[in-house]
């Protein structure tokens, strides 16, 4: 272990160089995945037909392995093969193909009762989305995107292999120089990332949701 | 007033929830839809503020055509209450209530302010205005649900099943409370019930449908327990209907006979002295009835030696009646008590005298004697 330390010490600007970029690529792929699955789940939610095909796709997206989609972005975008935005758009995909799911299925586990009586209130349809339908979704939307957190966090180490600078780098740089002491740092490094993202999502659904605790006493 | 003319709903399947309904809820006043399920009761209220649209026909709000009118418009001057209240879990108790107002456009916090008297309005304490729904029993969230319905002070209230969801002691406990508000409030209501009981006890007027979406009746409920219109009517109001209907003619001024009482804390001795037929009344300091002493128990509980009237020699059996009471209220009295002389209070409490249940009945003949006479002068 003491070895692991001596290289962080020695490494340590370069190693945070890479911790951030890893923070940016698992981070803003969730935002904007969010951002593009809660029209999308709410339409699949909205209207019966469209399920179905909705979230097949979905799951289809997911199914693509993802050094494949690493190395057919560059093409697809037209970016260079090491600019770090071929991850962040191949993560967003595995972020859709998650939340979509969680989206829908989380608007359509809405009680019809509460949903009938914001209606009988006067709400249109989209104020009673807004107001009543999308906040008692948060826990189920919250449970995916949790999910997809973690998700992203292990695939941007995957992404290393195509040679984005980041933390997923340290595991090539130990593979390449047969030194175990890189390997280990990544691997302490990327599971508190993951639980530190997790924490921080975990804070959030709370001050969200305070009517939840409410429920549990 | 809501006037319902030739409504049908017909659902794409052919079903036919409801079938040329003519009906108008008078302004001012509960109509109770009450049917078996599937009867088209919940349907109809519905259609009121267009939660479900009619296939034919029309529903007037006094003067207007509700279809209209914008249904979102229409509904947040409709207040409407469900079945558990129907709150939104994710606010808190305020917010529930204050829903319509800020809808129309109100500030919050005035919304609020006027939620809070609302509150106190239906009997929940202001302490509760920051609890979330899951944190109240189904009775508290049955009168916030009544509460977020005034909220705006709609002239029209649709109630679906409100308390249905409660234990039989709650239900009667929010079913006397809203009896008493709807007497300071006088808002047009269309109530709907599965339960002919509560029809009885909460409408001016009841519907009462049939499978189908027909109209079987439609009268007073001392006239749906006297003179049913068919047998279906017949046998959904039930058994003892002559009994029920009892609880719609006022005693009037009843043959009290004084009763001769013992109070806690007396002899034992004394038992003897002042029951006839060998029961004896026992009230407290302020003559408030507490039960019936036999001279047989008296005796067994002085067992040789002197003692004094106690709460636990009592028989708790009889109900009372008040000077007010209706016909049924005192014969119950007298049948219950085991004297045989049914206990009469005054509206404080205390004891006026006791009646038995055949000068009840005959009061009851009396009453239908005037009754014939005045419909043969007709």
């Amino acid at each position: 272990m003491s070895h692991v330390w001596q290289y962080f010490s020695d490494n340590r600007s370069e190693v945070f160089g890479w911790l951030r970029t890893t923070i940016w690529l698992a981070v803003v792929p969730l935002v904007i995945g969010l951002a593009v699955s809660l029209p999308i789940g709410w339409f699949a939610s909205r209207f019966r037909w469209a399920y179905p095909p909705v979230i097949s796709f979905g799951g289809l997206l997911y199914t693509i392995p993802s050094i494949v989609i690493f190395l057919a972005l560059p093409g697809i975008l037209g970016t260079g093969i090491l600019d770090p935005v071929n991850v962040a758009v191949a993560l967003t995909v595995y972020c859709i193909a998650l939340l979509v799911r969680a989206v829908a299925d989380g608007l359509a586990s809405v009680d019809r009762a509460f949903l009938d009586a914001a209606s009988a209130m006067g709400y249109s349809t989209r104020q009673r989305l807004l107001a009543i339908q999308l906040p008692l979704a948060v826990p189920a939307i919250g449970a995916g995107l949790r999910v997809a957190a973690v998700s992203n966090v292990s695939l941007v180490a995957v992404a290393s292999t195509l040679g984005v600078s980041q933390l997923g780098s340290l595991f090539t740089l130990g593979n390449t120089t047969g030194d175990t002491a890189p390997i280990w740092l990544g691997l302490i490094m990327f599971i508190l990332l993951a639980l530190v993202i997790d924490a921080v999502i975990l804070v959030g659904l709370r001050a969200a949701t305070p009517w939840r605790r409410a429920l549990q006493q | 007033m809501i006037r319902f003319d030739a409504v049908t709903k017909r659902y794409p399947d052919g079903t036919v929830a409801v079938d040329g309904l003519d009906l108008v809820a008078e302004t001012g006043q509960i109509t109770v839809f009450v049917g078996p399920s599937g009867c088209g009761k919940t349907t109809s209220l519905r259609m009121i503020n267009r939660m479900i649209e009619p296939t034919s026909g029309r529903i007037w709000l006094d003067d207007q055509d509700t279809a209209t009118i914008n249904s979102n418009e229409l509904r947040r001057g409709i207040g409407y209450v469900i079945q558990q209240g129907g709150l939104f879990p994710h606010r808190t108790v305020v917010d529930n209530v204050a829903t319509v107002p800020v809808l129309l456009g109100e500030n919050r916090r005035q919304a609020r302010r006027k939620a809070l008297e609302l509150l106190e309005q239906v009997g929940l304490p202001p302490a509760f205005a920051s609890r979330y729904p899951a944190q109240l029993s189904g009775g508290q969230q049955q009168r916030v649900g009544v509460a977020r319905a005034l909220a705006a002070d709609p002239p029209v209230m649709l109630m679906d099943e409100p308390f249905s969801a409660v234990d039989p002691v709650v239900r009667s406990q929010l079913q006397d409370e809203f009896l008493r508000l709807q007497g300071e409030l006088g808002k047009t209501i269309v109530f709907v019930t599965h339960d002919i009981d509560e029809a009885i006890k909460m409408g001016d007027q009841v519907a009462v449908f049939r499978v189908g979406g027909h109209l079987a009746q439609m009268s007073t409920p001392r006239e749906l327990l006297t003179n049913p219109a068919d047998s279906f009517v017949a046998g959904f109001v039930g058994r003892d209907r002559g009994y029920r209907a009892l609880g719609f003619t006022a005693a009037g001024e009843l043959p009290l006979r004084a009763e001769a009482v013992v109070a806690l804390g007396e002899p034992l001795e004394t038992v003897r002295d002042r029951a006839s037929d060998g029961w004896v009344l026992v009230v407290d300091s302020q003559q408030h009835p507490q039960g019936w002493l036999s001279v047989a128990a008296a005796a067994g509980a002085q067992a040789g030696t002197p003692g004094n009237v106690t709460e636990g020699m009592l028989n708790l059996g009889g109900t009372l009646a008040t000077e007010d009471s209706s016909l049924r209220a005192a014969l119950d009295a007298a049948l219950s008590s085991p004297s045989g002389r049914g206990v009469v209070v005054g509206t404080e409490g205390s004891v006026l005298g006791t009646v038995t249940a055949s000068q009840v009945l005959a009061r009851i003949e009396h009453e239908r004697a005037v009754a014939s006479l005045a419909s043969d002068a007709k």
